[in-house]
């Protein structure tokens, strides 16, 4: 193959500098460094983010007026939401397993919320939806440049919030209120609690939950971001990062010259860019695969692809 | 392939204008070359708000200069003084067809005679948007009641939907048009790339609601809940439940910008794996 990474750069194994996002991240804690740095600096006024029922109790006017009824949203269910302050960020930091429809946002962001740099974070599907706006900029009048800096997570899959229910109370006997962490990591899904358990399912326990839109998809390390980042490739505590667009090059050296990242190169770090490649192989051709399945599902009859 | 030689300048660079032509109007009219490497454009108003007109305005400088270098604009209600449609290269058409109004029908199928190409403009000419939903009574004209896109009537080459269209995707099926029409073979292939989806829009057919997220998304199996078609949506109807689009039915104006904005409708890697130098192409192409 050889295009499994897509265009990049640069690429780095890097951690924040910063003590309180790495307490409060998923990983390296990159997203959220770099979202602080990109306000802090003026490059962003403000980005989209996963947020959640307590942020959304804590900041309503930073989620969509739909979402204002967060009695009724559960734990771990993600809200897409506009932060403009570290606060903030930090209280939408950590990855949820499950869609949160962040690019539902990026009009309104412009809009009601008044931004005109606006910076978001989404998996590489999403990653493509927004490159997608801003070429066919179909619903998206004034968008497209106000786009100031994607950030891509890599992403094996997602599951629907359901299935996470599933997962967490029902294979893992955990309550979802109780659940300090979840995590995809060394072939496990991780659940940890709050206060010390641990719990972990293979994933061919997940597999069947996974969401069906996933199956097609093409893309492992967000190839479309201007900064991609996920825990694979490098040690615990540190992230994958990959900087691929000329805008990414140049938020990523200014937030380096201001000492935002410890990193290390990424050939040096164990299992390095290896597993990245490898994982980022079987994905697309066992989703190859069944893109080409999809051609002769029924008799006679195919299913829709969407890629031309 | 898209990334180099890849130049939107016009072969023939338009020489600035002296002040002395501009002051000797029969000579300006000798410039006959600058004029001949444009594109003939035109538009047609039909049942149309005028919204698409005012995206198309809304490009500000960069319409000045797609008519500057790029586009001949030889008939057009409320721009250009003609108004009677002429042969030209592409025609837009804004609004649907009131097959009641006699006028109308004649005009789009005149369109459809004199252009080659035709390009949908709006929700309206694509998919009958608002208008389908018209039944009569209006003043002053009650007895016109049908409307129809443009498609149900003539064969459209082109769509660009959206309720208003964004005046950015105007501008790049314009830049597109004119690099197909005139550029090298390099800008050719990355204009026939990059309109492809929008004329497979137009092959695809005339009606579009948010149903579609549902027939042609996520009874496909193919919806991973990015959000686009939510942002996408001019009269917000459609929100997420569980990262999934719930559309509020009564509230959908048929314009089929969810569906189309949507990553999972219509992707082509070619065309978005190259938005860097589309982007800048495009940019450059309007400097
Ligand atoms: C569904 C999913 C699958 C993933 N799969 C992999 C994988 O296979 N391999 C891998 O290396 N990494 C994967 N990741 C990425 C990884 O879990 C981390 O999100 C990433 O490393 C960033 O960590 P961080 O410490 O830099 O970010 P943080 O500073 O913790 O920030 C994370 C940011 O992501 C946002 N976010 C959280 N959940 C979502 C969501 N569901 N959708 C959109 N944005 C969200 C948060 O709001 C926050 O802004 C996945 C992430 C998701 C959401
Ligand atoms: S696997 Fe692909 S489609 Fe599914 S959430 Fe991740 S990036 Fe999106
Ligand atoms: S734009 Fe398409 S893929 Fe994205 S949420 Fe809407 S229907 Fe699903
Ligand atoms: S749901 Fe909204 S975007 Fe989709 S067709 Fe209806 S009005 Fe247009």
């Amino acid at each position: 193959m050889g295009a499994e990474l897509g265009n990049y750069k640069s690429c780095v194994s890097a951690r924040s500098t910063d003590k309180e996002i790495l307490k409060h991240a998923q990983d390296g804690g990159i997203v959220s460094q770099l979202f602080g740095f990109a306000l802090d600096e003026g490059i962003i006024d403000g980005a989209i983010v996963a947020a959640n029922k307590e942020f959304a109790a804590k900041y309503p006017s930073k989620v969509m007026a739909d979402n204002s009824n967060f009695d009724m949203i559960e734990p771990w269910r993600p809200i897409p939401a506009i932060v403009n302050t570290r606060a903030e960020l930090i209280a939408a930091a950590g990855t949820k397993y499950n869609v949160s429809p962040n690019v539902s946002m990026i009009k309104e962001a412009t809009r009601s919320f008044g931004l005109d740099k606006v910076g978001i974070v989404g998996t590489p599907c999403q990653m493509q939806a927004i490159r997608k706006i801003q070429l066919y900029p179909v619903g998206a009048r004034d968008v497209g440049a106000s786009i100031a800096l994607a950030v891509g997570i890599f992403c094996m899959e997602n599951f629907p919030y359901q299935s996470i229910l599933q997962l967490v109370e029902d294979h893992a006997a955990m309550k979802m209120e109780s659940v300090k962490k979840m995590e995809i990591g060394k072939g496990k899904f991780w659940v940890y609690g709050k206060r010390g358990q641990v719990v972990q399912l293979p994933l061919k326990v997940t597999h069947k939950y996974e969401q069906p839109g996933c199956k097609v998809c093409l893309d492992y390390v967000a190839n479309l971001a201007d900064i991609s980042t996920g825990s694979v490739g490098s040690p615990d505590g540190w992230s994958t990062v990959m900087v691929r667009s000329k805008i990414g090059d140049s938020v990523w050296a200014k937030a380096m010259a201001a000492g935002c990242f410890e990193t290390q190169p990424i050939e040096k770090v164990k299992p390095g860019l290896e597993l990245v490649t490898k994982l980022a192989n079987e994905k697309i051709s066992k989703n190859k695969k069944n893109l080409e399945e999809r051609a002769t599902f029924g008799v006679g009859k195919a299913l829709r692809n969407p890629y031309i | 392939m898209f990334k180099k030689n890849v130049s939107a300048e016009p072969q023939k660079p338009v020489a600035p204008q002296k002040a002395a032509d501009v002051a000797k109007p029969v000579e300006t009219k000798k410039e006959v070359k600058p004029v001949a490497d444009k594109i003939t454009v035109g538009y047609t108003h039909l049942s149309g708000c005028t919204g698409c007109t005012v995206a198309l305005a809304d490009n500000y400088a960069g319409l000045l200069t797609l008519l500057d270098r790029y586009v001949d604009l030889k008939y057009m209600p409320t721009l250009a003084d003609a108004r009677h449609i002429q042969k030209v290269d592409v025609s837009f058409v804004e609004g649907s067809v009131c097959i009641n109004d006699k006028l109308a029908v004649e005009e789009i199928k005149e369109t459809r005679e004199k252009s080659a190409v035709v390009v949908a403009l709006g929700g309206c000419a694509c998919y009958g948007n608002i208008t389908r939903f018209s039944r009569g009574g209006q003043q002053n004209q009650p007895a016109q009641e049908a409307y129809l896109p443009i498609g149900d009537l003539i064969k459209v080459d082109v769509y660009i939907p959206g309720c208003a269209p964004s005046p950015q995707l105007i501008r790049n099926v314009a830049v597109a048009a004119y690099l197909l029409l005139k550029g090298s073979p390099e800008q050719k292939a990355l204009a026939t790339a990059y309109l492809k989806p929008l004329m497979m829009a137009a092959d695809k057919g005339t009606s579009a609601c948010f149903c579609d997220l549902m027939t042609n998304v996520i009874n496909q199996g193919l919806c991973m809940g990015c959000g686009s078609c939510a942002s996408a949506c001019p009269v917000r109807a459609i929100t997420h439940e569980y990262g999934k689009p719930q559309g509020e039915r009564d509230l959908c104006i048929k314009c089929g910008a969810c569906y189309n904005q949507c990553p999972r409708s219509w992707f082509s890697f070619d065309v978005v794996e190259n938005y860097e130098a589309i982007n800048e192409t495009i940019m450059a192409a309007l400097q």
